[in-house]
């Protein structure tokens, strides 16, 4: 019986991170249909929403969260090395070919 | 909870003889049972694989000035549906190994099912939007030529775009067939897991009618054929190592499954919600 009810409450936590899922993607879907922001804004919010979102099925549905401490923080430190790369070396680089004149 | 488990585990690998047995693994530096070690390496892989097609689509993004923006409000709505079917999916996912895990065969079936329901309407829905964008101009020449598709159209704003930005139409479908596919297999994976050789006749039957409708004029008519492949490598798989698949087993797959949601949160964003036309 008990472990039936610690199985109803983590049912009930994947719901709310479902719903919370849903909730966050309804508001992509308006900021990037209204255009609220400059492209260049809109992009950073929209990857910043789309890491929350990653986190939350990687820590609770991937179940990385309940996982030993070493496992986690190898595959988080690895993942984020590899954004990291990205933002501060790819991007300015596209950038600079902009101000090349390339056609 | 995770100690405790490891801690049960490591007095199970003491008393454990032989292979096979259920649950027991040599002592590791994670934690957890080697499967899930293993699945987990591969998709840091794979995310290196996503990662790099992602780099390249920004890469593009923002060196291309102007960038096209030519989903109109039935595509996002389209794709707003596909990423609502592909959440569900993993809550799906997560119900299955949790009734796995409290040994319920029947429930663990069912919802590796409903997992599978909404991956396939994914594909489906996916399959649809790229036929409709391919009839409206949106092509890679050489690639629609290889695959027999019937000429799209030379007119018009995607048939524009294919022309004069070539990068955009690339970036696309080289992302979202990445991750059809890793979808496709996914489905295939479930329902291997779920049914194990009863699903080799239904994926034959799909995979039959598929190259049977798909009009030779489709971009699909010979892709079809990977569900074939699939059909292969599932029967090998199936056949010549039966097993009962257990907790263990589901919840590996679940983390492939998640992986394949996960990669659809960067793409729906940087694909579809950069490129809307707001009219």
């Amino acid at each position: 019986m008990h472990d039936i009810a610690k199985h109803d409450e983590n049912k009930a936590q994947f719901f709310w991170v479902w719903g919370a899922l849903l909730i966050l993607t309804a508001i992509e879907v308006v900021l990037g249909y209204k255009q609220v922001f400059s492209p260049v804004r809109m992009l950073e919010v929209l990857l910043l929403l789309s890491v929350i979102k990653s986190a939350l099925i990687i820590g609770y549905f991937m179940h990385l969260k309940f996982e030993r401490a070493l496992m986690r923080w190898v595959l988080v430190i690895s993942v984020t090395a590899c954004f990291v790369i990205m933002y501060f070396f790819f991007f300015p680089d596209a950038d600079r070919i902009i101000n090349l004149g390339v056609k | 909870m995770a100690e405790a488990a490891f801690e049960h585990d490591a007095v199970h690998v003491v008393h454990a003889t032989g292979h096979g047995a259920e649950g027991a693994y040599e002592a590791p530096l994670f934690g957890a049972y080697s499967k899930k070690i293993g699945m987990w390496l591969f998709l840091a892989s794979d995310s290196l694989t996503f990662g790099a097609l992602l780099f390249a689509f920004s890469y593009n993004r923002i060196y291309t000035n102007p960038w096209p923006t030519p989903f109109h409000a039935e595509s996002i709505a389209n794709a707003t549906i596909m990423t609502a079917c592909l959440l569900s999916s993993s809550l799906t996912m997560v119900l299955a190994v949790l009734a796995s895990q409290r040994g319920d065969r029947p429930w663990t079936r069912n919802w590796l099912l409903a997992t599978m329901v909404f991956g396939t309407a994914f594909i489906v829905l996916h399959g649809m939007e790229w036929s409709k964008l391919i009839g409206e101009g949106l092509s890679i020449p050489g690639f629609m030529t290889l695959l027999g598709v019937a000429k799209p159209a030379a007119t018009g704003e995607l048939a524009d775009i294919s022309k004069n930005v070539p990068q955009f139409p690339q970036a696309f479908f080289g992302l979202t067939a990445m991750h059809m596919l890793h979808v496709t297999i996914g489905v295939i994976y479930l329902g291997v897991v779920a049914f194990r050789k009863w699903f080799l006749p239904v994926l034959a039957v799909i995979w039959i009618a598929g190259a049977l409708l798909i009009p030779s004029g489709n971009v699909f008519h010979y892709p079809v054929h990977a569900l074939g492949i699939g059909l292969l490598i599932a029967a090998v798989i199936v056949l010549l190592k039966p097993k009962v698949y257990d907790s263990h087993d589901v919840e590996v797959c679940g983390l492939y499954w998640h992986f394949v949601d996960l990669v659809w949160m960067f793409i729906f964003p940087l694909v579809y919600l950069m490129s809307t036309k707001v009219t």
